[in-house]
């Protein structure tokens, strides 16, 4: 019991979320004065921004977070636009600084290949089985049924 | 007094569901019928007991009771009676009440219907649904009591969060409730197959209204929370795979691949096993779920840090109940013998594959929500799993299962030809085919997600009524209008849910792909054009609401130089609670909603407003009500009312005075 309380007490102060998402205030979250004249370079920052992670709330994206800190985000994103980044370059470059707890979709380095690949290895797997249980079912099936109840009595007599 | 009563009602509650435990599974074992016969009325009382308690807790808020501290935390003389009551569930201690009501509703329910069951068999059932009580029984005593009094009464309470005071959101918990914990049923069913060694055609018959029931619930559960999150949260969201909301989501995919798996042990009594399993998953997925929800592991780390305890307790019950439960499966599970063989090409098969398919879509769901706690535990990796995640991860298996389900459903049971399944649906596969490249032609965009919606969701649309036509046999139209009328209400079930399900498809695609977002800084009196509507900001005046100050604004929409509305989106301030909501003003269409939120006032004069155009939003959730009423229509199948029809006329047969 003690061991699971300290598992428990482990993962809860783990657990990546420092604020909840109900109490978050609802409000506006992109300004109309952070938006960039160019819609093509407002275009490419709303979905960079959609990718980022507000870093105080609980699993919001940077442009529906209404925290100051998102806010500050999306002027960092919008400079380095401006500035000519491609938008790789600004994800790294926010990655670089906040971290990879940024990033709403985790990138597949590492321990994060189990992520990615769980699904497509279940799917493989589930369908293995089911292939080779039917597969079984049918002989053993097959076998069965071609005996009547009578022909299984003469058979045994006959192995005796 | 009566606060003290619901009190002692509970843990009276306790006692009859120990009892409940032991005696009817000490009778069943032993074939003494007395003590089997003690499951129903136990049951029965128990769900009284609770009942009682239920009421006594509902009256404590009603008449504002401020000596009880969870009324004192959640309540406020303000707050609309509504609010009052649905409050009694906003809050985890009165929300684990609820669990446990409904818990002891479907016990009693299965008393109450449960009469064509063979006596062992229900026993037993009634038996496991009652250790569940007492497991969670014991969990609301002695962690989340909810009947503790204050020595120092205050005047008045802190009322509730005001994201809460919404219909759409006091009526989401008790059918995500009746849900998750009507699974609990299927978990009672599996546990008692298991126990006694039996899964047949009768016992699928038994456990497939029960798992119908807790699906039809969980979908309409799940849409409320959906519908919730897009008008409340002001930016027209429906789904952030958000930890709580995929607690529920998880269930509901195990619960759909049970639903499809009992059939077939119900018409070829093979996948036995496997269904057993799922039950016992699917109830899990309910635990996990209230896990996650309620422990607060992802919700406040900080509530979750300071007092372990509720956390702790529901692991422990996880891992006893489901180290119990697949145990007793890997013991019982080989002798479970299939009888029913199919070829490759089968309706089998296809159910089969559904099964694979919903299950590894919960998997991804299952293993994107627990892999940040996992990175961080095993790796030292603080790392976020979000939506882009999702919806790459878990569209595909969704993509698969929208294309063999028209087929699946054609395919007859035992062996099939995929040719001949295939031929009456070339009309509704050219007609999907044309309407995705017709709407990829006139998007302006080069998006897939939304063509590939359109033709998914008019393949499963065509494909069901296909699959009605099939049903119709040979001659004259009015002779196949006939024989349709006349199908059993199941293929109705049938028919409806997966149209729904082609439906939900539209909206959710429709919505991710085409959605219009206009946001700026409108001044009084000026008007601006989004998606064909003209706009205008009229004025922003103050109201007064009971518990709660707000500024509306006037806003006149016109089309194509008529009006057609004036909107008012308004932002709301709660001074209770100190915090402002932003109630959007939303113009629900058939093509596309339109949907406006007010902002802040900005420096410079004139208020930010966001305009959304949310293109087929509304069909996300008429299609899932569509898919529940297609559970409603199957569940009223005659071969379920005919059970229970045998019955009562069993109890009508006693000897009536002749006249």
């Amino acid at each position: 019991m003690k061991l699971i309380a300290r598992l428990a007490l482990i993962l809860a102060l783990l657990a990546p979320a420092t604020a909840p998402l109900f109490l978050a205030s609802p409000a506006l979250a992109v300004q109309p004065d952070e938006m960039l004249k160019n819609p093509k370079l407002e275009a490419r920052a709303e979905e960079i921004s959609k990718g980022l992670r507000c870093l105080v709330c609980r699993n919001e994206d940077i442009d529906d977070s209404d925290a100051a800190l998102a806010h500050d985000l999306r002027v960092l994103v919008r400079k380095l636009l401006v500035r000519g980044d491609t938008n790789q370059q600004v994800v790294n470059y926010i990655v670089a600084r906040y971290g990879e707890y940024v990033l709403l979709k985790p990138n597949t380095k590492g321990a994060n290949i189990i992520l990615w690949g769980a699904a497509p290895a279940m799917l493989i797997l589930g369908l293995a089985i089911a292939l080779y249980t039917q597969r079984r079912r049918r002989r053993s099936g097959e076998d069965r049924s071609s005996l009547s109840a009578e022909e299984e009595k003469r058979l045994a007599e006959i192995m005796k | 007094m009566i606060v003290e009563l619901g009190h002692f009602a509970l843990v009276l509650a306790l006692f009859v569901a120990v009892v409940q435990t032991v005696l009817p599974m000490i009778g069943a074992q032993k074939g003494w019928p007395g003590w089997m016969a003690v499951a129903e009325p136990a049951a029965i009382t128990q769900f009284l007991l609770v009942a009682f308690s239920f009421a006594a807790l509902t009256y404590a808020f009603v008449t504002d009771d401020f000596s009880v501290l969870l009324v004192v935390d959640n309540s406020n003389t303000l707050k609309p009676m509504l609010y009052k009551v649905a409050g009694v569930w906003g809050n985890h201690e009165g929300s684990m009440l609820l669990w446990v009501l409904i818990l002891s509703l479907f016990g009693a329910c299965a008393a109450w219907f449960g009469g064509n069951l063979p006596p062992s068999l229900r026993a037993r059932v009634l038996s496991v649904q009652a250790l569940i009580g007492v497991a969670f029984y014991l969990f609301i005593l002695f962690t989340s009591n909810p009947f503790w009094r204050v020595s120092n009464p205050p005047m008045n309470g802190f009322g509730m969060n005001p994201l809460l005071q919404d219909p759409g959101l006091a009526f989401h918990p008790p059918f995500l409730y009746l849900g998750y914990v009507g699974l609990s049923m299927s978990f009672s069913f599996a546990i008692a197959a298991l126990i006694e060694g039996k899964v047949d055609a009768a016992w699928a018959r038994w456990v497939r209204p029960w798992t119908l029931t807790a699906w039809m619930f969980l979908t309409v559960g799940i849409a409320l929370g959906s519908l919730w999150a897009y008008y409340e949260l002001g930016w027209g969201g429906f789904w952030f795979w958000d930890p709580t909301e995929n607690a529920s989501f998880m269930p509901w995919l195990i619960a759909a691949a049970l639903l499809h798996s009992a059939i077939v042990v119900e018409k070829r009594e093979a996948l036995k096993a496997w269904t057993v399993l799922l039950a016992i998953l699917a109830f899990g997925f309910s635990l996990i779920g209230t896990f996650i929800v309620r422990s607060g592991v992802i919700t406040s780390v900080h509530a979750f840090a300071t007092d372990p305890t509720r956390g702790v307790f529901i692991l422990a019950l996880i891992a006893v109940f489901m180290g119990a439960a697949l145990t007793l499966f890997a013991i019982r599970a080989p002798a479970l013998e299939a009888k029913g063989v199919f070829s490759t090409v089968s309706r089998e098969t296809a159910l089969v594959l559904n099964n694979v398919l919903l299950a590894v879509a919960c998997f991804v769901v299952f293993i994107g929500t627990i892999w940040p706690l996992v990175a961080e535990l095993a790796f030292n990796r603080k790392l976020s799993v979000g939506a882009p995640f999702f919806d790459m991860a878990f569209t595909p298996f969704m993509v698969a299962l929208a294309v063999i389900l028209p087929i699946g459903t054609l395919l007859p049971w035992k062996r099939g030809r995929l040719g001949r399944a295939l031929r009456p649906l070339r009309g509704g596969a050219a007609l999907a085919l044309a309407l995705g490249l017709l709407v990829y032609a006139m998007q302006s965009g080069h998006s897939a997600l939304g063509p590939m919606g359109v033709a998914l969701g008019v393949w499963l649309v065509a494909g069901s009524l296909t699959d009605l036509a099939t049903r119709s046999g040979r001659g004259g139209v009015g002779a196949r209008l006939g024989r349709i009328a006349r199908l059993p209400r199941a293929d109705w079930g049938r028919v409806t849910a997966h149209a729904g399900l082609g439906i939900t498809f539209i909206g959710i695609c429709g919505v991710m792909a085409w959605q219009v977002q206009d946001i700026r800084v409108a001044h009084f009196g000026h008007s601006f054009d989004v998606g064909g509507y003209n706009i205008t900001l009229k004025d922003v005046h103050q109201v007064q609401g009971p518990n709660y100050t707000a500024q509306v604004a006037d806003m006149p929409v016109t089309k194509d130089g008529e009006q057609i509305a004036v909107m008012h989106p308004s932002k709301r301030f709660y001074p209770v609670a100190g915090v402002p909501t932003t109630e959007a003003a939303i113009r629900p269409g058939f093509t596309h909603d339109l949907y406006l939120v007010l902002g802040d006032k900005q420096k410079r004069g004139g208020y930010a407003v966001r305009t959304y155009i949310k293109p087929f939003a509304t069909w996300i959730w008429g299609g899932a009500l569509i898919m529940a009423f297609g559970g409603l229509l199957s569940l009223t199948d005659r071969r379920y009312r005919i059970a229970a029809g045998e019955r009562k006329a069993q109890t009508v047969s006693r000897p009536v005075p002749a006249e």
